[in-house]
């Protein structure tokens, strides 16, 4: 039986939703799922895995126990795993980490990796992609022994498919790596990261300066919302370049993306145009996104926003 | 001390891409240096300001308009330039080998820098393909570059502002990420001189690259034409704001409450 596996990525010890999407990408075939986790998270994550289809849940270890964080090393593990369970699909996310590790699983196998796709089939091994900055789509064909794929966090929703997973443990055999992990430094733990948000909340040159983004902020957070910003409210220094969504910032496909004060130029519809649903609040209604928009709400955003967050908030308690 | 750069030419990031019927773009458009590979060739060439003998080398792989690209980064600091000229397209695969070959023939890196993603084609790898062919440590999404003697120490971007401090001895490569640096635009004396600095071309067969066992194909593609027809919110704020939750909550199905 032909073999599949997913890189399992874990967020304060659950499994991220996302990777359940990656999952589902995973049934078209009808091959044996294996998932693949690391550092002790195989017992928190099984339940998740099983009820989603996983058959084989595999956390990789080293002959020194569980693998700290270092890319390196869990490329170089994972590879050990693709090698002994005689796995040749393989699906992450292109998440910041499935970005790092599939791009170093396929140079270390010399493998064909599609980085960010919206779909894929597995028996086919072609996939669909976004080409320059969402201007183009574009089908790939993967050629040679391994085929490597990491989808758009939210692109394809979770399928539930109970079973039961069976949990193994997989001892990889490791060398001192030429990368040294000398610290990974937490951000603002209470904010949701900006590709994997459902929800998120952008504010452009409307927003006027940096403090009235805390009003961004406190909205965002009654919804659980990710909070952006265009190129413009970045490069005058309003907010750091991580909250950037456009073209040579984040490409994101939340479920909802509210644009508050954003004109909607090409290059930042370039990192948002694959979202759900469009909400544009903008005083201009000439501005170009009132009219590549879902709803447009013609109206000052610093009367809008507050009332939303006290509605959310009665919502949410 | 040798500090390579690998650029790319790119379709400028506000032109309209139109497909034609041989799955090639419409190339009757304006090209830039890929935004990601001014903070690579800006971080090479502070480097060089900082060392007593580097070269900064800029590399590309493209056609002969691809020279526009090496010209902008010779404007920005680099020294010389080698561009590996082929009509046609190539996987992230055969990129980093064309690239591995050119700079093994031009001397012995020290440094490798690149952009951490190409705009046109997005495939975030070369430069872990790159680092695989020449053997070397690799890290992307590099944000704070710092080097003595050997060493380098690089602070690279994770998610949600999780910040990775890595440690690694040279020669390695280093993907740029936007954060890494503001790139300073180069003046009129800068872009004269960068004309006469020297370009080595290399055809690509001349190269001797054998042909990858692996590699990814583009069987179709097509520009996108997504339309939107915004409904029109109206009303008070709170009325607006009424209006919005319900959207979430029954349209998106994003809120618990």
């Amino acid at each position: 039986m032909k073999r599949v596996a997913v890189l399992i990525e874990m967020k304060d010890g659950k499994v991220k939703p996302a990777c359940l999407g990656a999952i589902s990408a995973a049934h078209d075939s009808d091959a044996e799922l294996f998932a693949l986790v690391f550092k002790g998270t195989a017992a928190a994550s099984l339940e998740t895995l099983q009820a989603h289809g996983i058959d084989r849940v595999i956390e990789i270890t080293s002959q020194d126990g569980p693998i700290q964080w270092n890319a390196d090393h869990w490329a170089r593990a994972g590879i050990q795993a693709l090698q002994y369970y005689n796995i040749k699909t393989l699906l992450g996310l292109a998440s910041v980490q499935g970005k790092n590790l599939l791009s170093r699983i396929a140079a270390l196998l010399e493998a064909p990796l599609v980085m960010d796709c919206t779909a894929v089939n597995l028996s086919e091994h072609t996939a669909v992609k976004s080409q320059f900055s969402g201007r183009a789509v574009a089908e790939f064909k993967t050629r040679g022994e391994y085929h490597l794929y990491g989808m758009r966090p939210n692109a394809l929703s979770a399928v539930p498919s109970p079973g039961k997973a069976i949990l193994e443990m997989f001892q990889a055999v490791l060398e001192k790596s030429k990368l040294r992990v000398l610290e990974v430094q937490q951000g603002l733990s209470d904010r949701v990261d900006l590709t994997e948000a459902d929800i998120i909340i952008s504010g452009g040159r409307g927003m006027e300066n940096s403090d009235n983004f805390d009003i961004l902020f406190e909205c965002a957070r009654p919804m659980s919302a990710a909070v952006g910003a265009s190129r413009v409210a970045v490069d005058a220094g309003w907010v750091s370049h991580t909250m950037q969504v456009g073209q040579t910032g984040k490409t994101v496909s939340p479920k909802v993306y509210i644009a508050c004060g954003i004109s909607g130029s090409v290059q930042h519809f370039a990192g948002m145009k694959t979202a759900g649903i469009i909400m544009a609040i903008n005083l201009d209604p000439d501005a170009a996104i009132m009219h590549k928009c879902d709803y447009a709400v013609c109206a000052n955003l610093f009367d809008i926003i507050p009332a939303l967050t006290r509605k959310l908030k009665e919502i949410t308690g | 001390m040798n500090i390579y750069v690998c650029v790319k030419h790119v379709p400028d990031t506000a032109a309209t891409i139109r497909i034609g019927t041989d799955d090639c773009i419409d190339e009757n458009i304006t090209f830039i240096m890929n935004p990601y590979d001014e903070n690579a060739v800006e971080e090479a060439v502070r480097l060089k300001k900082q060392t007593i003998d580097a070269d900064v080398i800029a590399v590309t792989l493209g056609k002969g308009t691809a020279e526009a690209t090496l010209r902008s980064a010779m404007a920005m600091g680099a020294d010389r330039a080698i561009l590996v000229k082929s009509k046609s397209s190539h996987d992230s695969i055969s990129t980093a080998r064309a690239l591995c070959a050119a700079i093994q023939r031009d001397g012995d890196p020290d440094i490798v820098f690149t952009g951490k993603e190409s705009v046109d084609n997005e495939g975030f790898q070369t430069m872990f393909h790159l680092a695989a062919c020449l053997d070397v440590p690799v890290v992307s999404n590099a944000v704070k570059f710092a080097m003595t003697d050997t060493t380098i120490r690089v602070t690279c971007e994770m998610e949600a502002g999780d910040l990775e401090h890595i440690e690694m001895e040279t020669p390695c490569v280093i993907g740029a990420g936007k954060d890494l640096n503001q790139p300073s635009y180069p003046k009129l004396p800068d872009i004269l001189k960068a004309r006469k600095k020297p370009l080595t071309e290399i055809e690509l067969s001349d190269l001797g690259i054998a042909t990858p066992a692996s590699r990814v194909e583009m069987i179709k593609i097509e520009s996108i034409k997504e339309e939107r027809y915004p409904e029109i919110i109206d009303g008070t704020a709170d009325e607006i704001a009424d209006t919005i939750v319900h959207v979430l909550r029954e349209k998106a199905k994003v809120l618990d409450g």
